[in-house]
């Protein structure tokens, strides 16, 4: 259906050359979309609007900030006291990290839940696990910028877990630093590196959503569109939609940067960083702490191989495996709706992350250590054999038939309401 | 299934308060009700003023508050001439001048705070080897750091029978380990306050706690008062976007 707006001589000069506007009315306006998506399909769109945010307040922090090892501390805490509203730049950003990465996780899990990554959605699932690495990337490079304790011994940490690569790691780790330890060189290429990053986020979501768009989002049913009635256009209903969950979020977030606005932030990170002085714990950010723990549950060595490379490979590869599991999923049911054991199976695998995140909070003693290698197990057997294994022993409920059928409980094809703005009514 | 997930989360959640007490036997701080707790809290300007006082008086002489400068005072109260006497009264190296020589001048509003050693290595020297830290954001730099900071200063007491106090050390319960270099730097009537305020030990302390919690957050009552109008818009905002979206999709239903 044609917006009123092409019949401006304007637009349609631009749009014979450059069609521009085609692509926004089919892409934003008219893009058909199951009509049965429930909230957890928000977060894709609130994924996108937090990296937008993070963005803008980044290019202006980057305006003030010094990065420099005897500057770095100092500069930041001019960008709180005597840049205007830099406090709320700054905290805006500094939580705008956690809400990217709570809204991105639970756009993951939801991901698990409804099958979104089996066929024909793989390439789109392995595109996001893609946009999780560079996030990742930029949040730890973000993390050391403002030279805190919490900061220099983070870089510290994780670098140093380069050396673990047998023969040429101690030479990749000088090269990482750019010297002999964490300095300014280290500083300087991160900061370079954190302001690259969000770029290739950009690139990356842009090809998550030609991916999307190829095919449509999935459902929490998992079955594919059978015509128009299960469809509805993106607006005004998914726009609206959206807007409203928008507003929830802003609502929680604002609430976060105005009233606790170092509830997610480690009070170390307030002191200067020190290399003469090592913190007591040395803690990521939350949202690191599940692979934090991963990587600790490595106590021992297994034959010739040392227990610190064994740590460094089970970390990099929990991430790593979510890229197999369009393929270890073996079910051609998606949604865990009509797979009663799967279902159990992922709640399991929700509460060991939880866990997983616990320990990675908690020093490496005692029973921490026990718990945190169970759960790291469950982690691994999880994807490798439980999810196979379920997919294929399992029995599904019966999946309804259409998309709409279920929605317009009458059931058979009706027509789909036409996509009706505003004034229309 | 769900009651699984409830129970797993209450139960992770108790354990995981747990070891946070256990940490170190070091007793949580008490929890006082400041004036600056809360959505519209504020710091109260005399307890700000006496701080600052009690900071000149006795903190200043150990340790530094680099990341302020005189003219952040007007902020709690002071006018515009009593800030330039409080800065006159401190001595700023500055220059070089057209000879090339470093001289002395009376500070200005915008100097930053004088600190009281040239170095950390000099403050060590004169310290007992103990290093006096900044204070521009020990409030945001301890766990709790508001009330820890309160507890600090009141928790001096003579050692239990059975704890080792080395020498140089004294006891306070509230330090990680128990022993802390500092001296107890409180005593009844160490400072004269001009508002005749009684000067006890809980008064200085809860004083220049109010006075430090402002050193490390003064934009904490811009930032209340912008929060509560910016949640109040988004809330009412976000429940007319819910009323649009439900007429939008009544058609749908």
């Amino acid at each position: 259906m044609p917006q009123p707006w092409m019949n401006n001589k304007l637009v349609q000069w631009i749009d014979y050359r450059l069609p521009m506007f085609t692509f926004m009315d089919k892409e934003l306006l008219e893009y058909p979309t199951p009509r049965n998506l429930n909230y957890w399909w928000n977060f894709g769109s609130l994924a996108g609007i937090v990296l937008v945010i993070m963005i803008a307040t980044g290019i202006v922090l980057a305006m003030h900030y010094t990065p420099h090892v005897d500057h770095a501390f100092a500069s930041v805490e001019r960008i709180m006291r005597d840049v205007n509203y830099g406090w709320l730049l700054r905290y805006v950003h500094m939580n705008g990290g956690s809400a990217f990465f709570m809204i991105v996780y639970i756009h993951i899990f939801r991901g698990l839940y409804y099958g979104s990554y089996q066929a024909p959605r793989e390439l789109l699932w392995i595109l996001g696990i893609m946009i999780l690495l560079a996030m990742m990337a930029a949040a730890f490079m973000g993390y050391v910028l403002p030279w805190g304790q919490m900061s220099y011994w983070a870089a510290t940490v994780i670098t140093n877990l380069f050396s673990a690569i047998p023969l040429i790691g101690d030479w990749i780790v000088t090269w990482l630093w750019g010297g002999f330890a964490v300095d300014n060189p280290t500083l300087n290429r991160f900061y370079s590196l954190h302001y690259l990053m969000p770029f290739v986020i950009v690139g990356l979501v842009a090809l998550h959503l030609v991916a999307l768009h190829q095919h449509g989002s999935s459902n929490p049913i998992g079955i594919d569109a059978k015509g128009p009635q299960d469809k509805i256009s993106f607006h005004p209903y998914y726009t609206y939609k959206d807007l409203f969950g928008l507003g929830v979020f802003l609502v929680i977030f604002f609430g976060f940067v105005f009233f606790g606005p170092n509830f997610f932030g480690e009070p170390e990170n307030y002191i200067a960083a020190n290399p003469l002085s090592t913190p007591p714990h040395i803690v990521p950010e939350w949202y690191f702490l599940p692979y934090y723990a991963i990587l600790r549950s490595a106590t021992f060595d297994i034959w010739f191989i040392p227990a610190k490379l064994i740590g460094v490979v089970l970390m990099f590869g929990s991430i790593l495996i979510l890229f197999l599991v369009p393929w270890l999923d073996r079910s051609k049911v998606r949604s865990a709706r009509y797979r009663p054991i799967h279902r159990q199976f992922f709640w399991l695998l929700f509460i060991d992350c939880l866990v997983l995140g616990w320990i990675g909070a908690n020093a490496p003693e005692g029973w921490y250590v026990l718990i945190g290698q169970i759960a790291t197990a469950y982690y691994f057997l999880h994807f490798i054999l439980v999810l196979p294994l379920v997919s294929m022993i399992e029995k599904p409920k019966p999946v309804p038939t259409s998309i709409s059928e279920p929605v317009l409980k009458g059931g058979g094809p009706q027509t789909a309401a036409p996509a009706r703005s505003m004034e229309d009514r | 299934m769900r009651a699984l997930i409830l129970a797993g989360v209450a139960a992770a959640s108790l354990t995981l308060s747990s070891p946070l007490m256990a940490a170190g036997d070091v007793p949580h701080p008490p929890s006082v009700n400041w004036s600056f707790n809360g959505l519209f809290g504020t710091y109260d300007r005399g307890a700000l003023q006496r701080g600052f006082q009690v900071y000149t008086e006795v903190c200043a002489s150990c340790h530094a508050l680099e990341l302020l400068s005189y003219r952040n005072l007007r902020a709690i109260g002071f006018s515009e001439d009593r800030v330039k006497e409080i800065a006159a009264e401190v001595e700023v190296t500055d220059g070089p001048d057209d000879e090339g020589e470093m001289f002395e001048r009376p500070g200005r509003p915008s100097d930053r705070f004088v600190s009281p050693f040239p170095n950390s290595q000099a403050a060590r020297a004169s310290n007992g080897g103990a290093l006096p830290p900044d204070l521009s954001l020990m409030t945001k730099a301890r766990k709790d750091g508001i009330n820890y900071l309160n507890a600090l200063l009141v928790g001096f007491a003579d050692p239990p029978a059975d704890k080792e106090i080395a020498e140089g050390m004294n006891y306070n319960p509230y330090f990680p380990g128990g022993q802390i270099a500092m001296a107890p730097p409180l005593s009844e009537d160490v400072v004269e306050y001009a508002d005749k305020t009684k000067a006890t030990v809980a008064q200085m302390a809860s004083d220049v706690t109010t006075f430090l919690a402002w050193a490390a957050e003064p934009e904490l009552e811009e930032r209340k008062r912008m929060g509560v109008k910016v949640v109040l818009f988004l809330i009412v905002l976000t429940g007319l976007l819910y009323a649009i979206k439900r007429r939008v999709w009544a058609d749908l239903h």
